[in-house]
């Protein structure tokens, strides 16, 4: 769903990647683009505009403005940003320590309540649970028929009010408390009826619900094609009846899903499932920090980057900058390069935290061989200081020594000394050499 | 009593005062006002790229020390002009006509349906209408019952059947006694799922056998509440089922509904009814109008 956001938004890093340096002037260009990303998705434009004033101050942070690769730096905060609205960590679905456990679902008309209610009692079914299902939507012309035939279709069972009772709505809910302990359906899920936000009386008797029953989660179903409303109603639902999670429909559509950012930042409550079809089993937990690693287009290479900053010895680093600058980039250096990749895990994983997408597409599908690699330290080895420095003079008879010494064949001797050329050779290029300027050179 | 009149009146002249010096001069400047205004329409859902192009036809009209009143009454200009480009009449038979309802899940298609059924049936046509929803639990008793309510015929279906074949009994029996109008109700779709947007070509195609001409109208119903997804769905639905205007749903919450205004403009297709309610007289023939003041307000 987040698709055009990822491609707004992996135009905006794109731009910062080519300028290099980050200067209050790039970075409020760059920043322009971010908020326009997010209204385009349909992001609330207070919420768009506190997101992009965070980014802002943590961006021209000295910290960002002297690190390794500062475009990447300000990826890695749009991401923690995004990450922190909407939640680091999946967070469960609560059931009560003393059963019934009740889940109460709320929302406007037509975002989809009584489908997720069905699809919720399935999900619950799926471990063991025996769940009932009651509509106290007392309003909408076949409310009522519409869960009791999602009930009987799943073969769940559902509590039918009688008009009499639906008249006593208080002794009702009483009743049904009484009858679900009883029979011990474990939990049971209510669905209440759609309504706009503003109508009072309709959040009265949710009001009524709430406080009989008590429900252990108020579960706020948001429809992710919402634009700037969102945030209107969700407030208003949070105010009025206190909410505890979200559960965000109909993602099966192309919407660019800002309302599951504006909902969460302005009520603070966890998504927990989405709804990707019409089907009851379109329903999937939800996962904050892969939904805001896909926003940002990254796949996981922000953990990569992480490890990077972690693991690499950074004086290192910047040596072998300078010289990869001055053109002196030896055999030596090549192996220390060998050597930093090496602390942050294997090539073939390193290779599978880069997106699929995007600039790196080509990269993770190279199928690398990460053994090659390492005799590749070895073979470095194996050579005098001389012999690093200048690879020219490497002829067959020293050759013939360095695998022996090695322990490798010469045709893998013969095959580093030829990469190792290609990449020098490379580097001469005008491309590499603007890739390389935009490194910062010191501290 | 003199007096108090005469307090009264001086009251009234200083308000009158106050407001004419509000609207000659301005102690913000342009730029600021226009951001005040283009705010105001992102956030009543009108989107980025069309709030620009707006906001910036009218920095042309605009002089440089234009008042806040003066800007924001050439924007509601420019937006009534812009949503009263297309004819809002029905493509109306009087002794024969279809009218289709498409859209997404939860959008109000039903509910909307009856609402215009109870419409012309107070303008004393002879309607009936057919639930061709066989997919989503209970749609067709919601018909039904609305039918009930309304004292208006409704042609089911049983569930799982195709949609394409309840209508044709639907148009049977249209055709064979004295109705005048038909109104079809459709499952929503997501405009993305090809295959039931195919569904959605198929029984236009069925209706346009059996009646020439037929469907005379098909409402796409959006839900004021929408973002930017709008003009997708309604570029999806025009292409597969052909839309003649918009319905717009829902418009008594606090959603804006700004939205319909790039549909309008890029689609070129009028919004004919807004929905302000639960109830069949909850439905009104759209004024550019009193859309432009609220979506500013």
């Amino acid at each position: 769903m987040f698709d055009q956001l990822a491609e707004r938004l992996q135009k905006a890093m794109k731009f910062l990647r080519g300028e290099g340096k980050i200067t209050e002037k790039n970075m409020a260009e760059a920043l322009r683009m971010i908020r326009l990303a997010f209204l385009e998705a349909d992001v609330n434009y207070r919420v768009v505009k506190d997101f992009v004033e965070r980014i802002r101050v943590k961006a021209l942070d000295e910290k960002v403005l002297f690190s390794l690769i500062p475009a990447q730096q300000v990826i890695k905060i749009v991401r923690d940003e995004l990450a922190s609205i909407l939640g680091q960590q999946e967070r469960k679905l609560k059931f009560s320590s003393s059963p019934p456990s009740i889940f109460m679902l709320v929302g406007l008309q037509g975002s989809g309540k009584t489908t997720s209610c069905g699809k919720l009692a399935k999900w619950a079914v799926s471990f063991g649970k025996n769940p009932l299902l009651v509509s106290f939507d007392l309003k909408r012309l076949a409310a009522q028929e519409q869960l009791k035939m999602i009930a009987r279709t799943l073969s769940l069972h559902f509590y039918e009010m009688t008009k009499e009772q639906m008249s006593h709505p208080p002794d009702a809910l009483q009743e049904l408390l009484k009858f679900t302990k009883n029979r011990g359906y474990e939990p049971l899920i209510v669905d209440t009826a759609g309504r706009l936000h503003i109508d009072e009386e309709l959040m009265e008797e949710l009001h009524l619900v709430r406080d009989i029953l008590n429900p252990t989660e108020t579960i706020y179903v948001g429809d992710s094609m919402t634009g700037q409303d969102a945030v209107k109603s969700a407030q208003l639902f949070e105010e009025k009846i206190g909410l505890t999670s979200i559960i965000l429909t109909k993602l099966d559509g192309d919407a660019r899903g800002g309302a599951a950012l504006s909902i969460v930042s302005v009520t603070g409550k966890p998504i927990k499932f989405i709804g990707t079809g019409e089907k009851f089993d379109k329903f999937e937990v939800f996962h904050p920090d892969r939904m805001a690693s896909r926003i940002i287009g990254m796949g996981d290479i922000l953990s990569l980057i992480e490890k990077a900053e972690e693991k690499a010895d950074l004086e290192e680093v910047e040596e072998l900058a300078r010289k990869l600058h001055k053109q002196e980039f030896t055999l030596e250096d090549f192996k220390k390069q060998i050597v930093q990749m090496k602390r942050m895990g294997s090539f073939s994983q390193i290779l599978n935290l880069l997106p699929t997408a995007g600039p790196f597409g080509d990269i993770s599908k190279i199928d690398i061989d990460d053994k090659k690699i390492l005799y590749y330290e070895a073979i470095i080895n194996s050579m005098t200081q001389k012999e690093k420095e200048n690879p020219k003079m490497i002829n067959g008879s020293r050759r013939l020594r360095i695998a022996k010494g090695s322990g490798r064949p010469v045709a893998e001797v013969n095959q580093l000394l030829k990469q190792f050329l290609e990449m020098k050779k490379m580097m001469k290029k005008s491309q590499f050499k603007k890739l390389l300027s935009s490194l910062p050179m010191s501290r | 009593m003199t007096g108090n009149l005469k307090e009264k009146l001086s009251k009234t002249r200083e308000t009158f005062k106050e407001k004419f010096n509000e609207f000659l001069r301005s102690d913000r400047s342009r730029e600021e006002i226009l951001e005040e205004l283009s705010e105001s329409m992102i956030l009543a859902d009108v989107g980025v790229t069309s709030t620009e192009k707006i906001i910036n036809s009218i920095r042309q009209k605009s002089k440089k020390n234009d008042s806040f009143l003066i800007i924001k009454r050439l924007l509601e200009e420019e937006l009534i002009r812009m949503l009263s480009q297309f004819s809002f009449d029905f493509n109306f038979n009087p002794s024969c006509s279809v009218i289709m309802f498409v859209g997404v899940n939860g959008g109000g298609k039903t509910t909307s349906l009856a609402k215009l059924a109870y419409y012309f049936r107070e303008q004393g046509k002879n309607v009936l209408m057919v639930a061709a929803d066989t997919f989503r639990a209970a749609a067709q008793e919601q018909l039904l019952l609305w039918g009930k309510r309304l004292n208006i015929p409704v042609i089911k279906g049983q569930y799982g059947a195709d949609p394409a074949s309840v209508i044709y009994d639907a148009l049977q029996s249209f055709k064979s006694r004295s109705y005048q109008l038909l109104l079809v109700d459709t499952a929503g779709r997501i405009h993305t799922n090809i295959n039931l947007m195919n569904e959605l070509e198929k029984i236009r195609r069925v209706i346009s056998r059996q009646i020439e001409g037929a469907p005379h109208d098909i409402f796409l119903v959006l839900d004021s509440s929408i973002g930017q997804n709008a003009l997708v769905q309604a570029k999806e639905f025009l292409k597969f089922s052909g839309i003649t205007g918009i319905f717009l749903t829902k418009l008594d919450g606090t959603a804006k509904g700004g939205s319909v205004i790039s549909v309008v403009e890029e689609l070129k297709l009028p919004i004919k009814f807004v929905g302000i309610g639960e109830m069949e007289k909850d439905m009104l023939h759209f004024s550019p109008h009193e859309f432009v003041k609220a979506l500013l307000s």
